[in-house]
C-alpha cells in the first residue's frame, strides 16, 4: 500500500490526482474519491473558512488513520490532501481517494478515512462572516459516525 | 524542558501559542494542566473545559499519559477538519 498525505494552502487538481491513482498499478480496478467544499451556512453571510492545523501531528495522525484502513481493507493506494489557511465559499477543502482491486474496499476505506479525519486529525475551522467570526464546534453526528466503524 | 502548545480557540483565549516547563516536577499531562491552571483565573477558566483534548509528541494522549524531558505536549479543543 502506498500513500500520499499533503497539508497545504494551495489547491489541488482532482483530475490529476485521480489519473495518478488509477494508472499506478495494473491491479487497480476501482478508485473512490471524496471532495469536501466550503459551503454556505443557512441564513448567515459566510465569506470564508479559516483552517488552522498542528503541523507534524496532523500528518502523523492521518498516517495512522490510513494505516488502520489498509489493515482493514485490501487497498492499493491512498491520497489525502487537506488545505489550510483562508478558503472562500465554494473552494475545495479536502480530498481523499483510495484505489483497490474492487469497489467495495475503495468505497469503504474512503469513507472510513474521512470519518476519522473529521474526529482525529488536528484541524480547526473558523467561520468568517461579513459581520464577525466564530470557531466551528465538533458535531456529535461526526463522533457517532466514527464510533460506528468500531462496532 | 517540556514544550506545551495551544491551538485554535484555546490559543486565542490564552493569547499564548506555547509555554515551556522544566521537566523536573511534572510526570503526567494532568500535572501540566494543573500547573497551567494555577497561573490565574484566565488559565483556570480556559483549561477547565471538559472537552479539551491533549497530545504528547504528535499523538493523541490522556491526562494520565506520562511526560518526559524533551517531550512536546499540546492542548486543544475538539477537531473540526474535513
Amino acid at each position: 500500500m502506498t500513500h500520499a498525505i499533503v497539508v497545504d494552502e494551495a489547491d489541488f487538481d482532482p483530475a490529476q490526482l485521480l489519473l495518478q491513482l488509477h494508472r499506478q498499478s495494473p491491479s487497480v480496478g476501482a478508485v473512490a474519491s471524496f471532495i469536501g467544499v466550503v459551503r454556505a451556512v443557512p441564513d448567515q453571510p459566510l465569506e470564508a473558512l479559516h483552517i488552522e492545523h498542528y503541523p507534524g501531528m496532523t500528518e502523523a495522525e492521518i498516517g495512522r488513520i490510513v494505516a488502520i484502513a489498509s489493515q482493514r481493507w485490501p487497498i492499493e493506494a491512498v491520497q489525502v490532501y487537506h488545505r489550510v489557511g483562508r478558503l472562500a465559499l465554494g473552494e475545495r477543502i479536502v480530498w481523499v481517494a483510495v484505489s483497490a482491486a474492487h469497489r467495495r474496499a475503495s468505497f469503504a476505506a474512503c469513507e472510513f478515512i474521512m470519518d476519522f479525519l473529521k474526529t482525529r486529525a488536528t484541524f480547526w475551522k473558523k467561520e468568517c462572516f461579513s459581520n464577525g467570526e466564530r470557531w466551528v464546534e465538533q458535531r456529535q453526528s461526526d463522533l457517532d459516525k466514527a464510533r460506528d466503524w468500531q462496532e | 524542558m517540556i514544550v506545551v502548545r495551544f491551538f485554535a480557540s484555546l490559543r486565542e483565549d490564552l493569547a499564548t501559542e506555547m509555554v515551556e516547563f522544566d521537566a523536573q516536577p511534572l510526570t503526567t499531562v494532568g500535572d501540566i494542566v494543573n500547573a497551567l491552571s494555577s497561573r490565574g483565573d484566565l488559565w483556570r477558566q480556559a483549561l477547565s473545559s471538559a472537552n479539551l483534548l491533549v497530545a504528547v509528541n504528535h499523538a493523541h494522549a490522556e491526562h494520565s499519559t506520562p511526560v518526559n524531558d524533551g517531550d512536546e505536549v499540546a492542548i486543544f479543543p475538539p477537531v473540526t477538519g474535513g
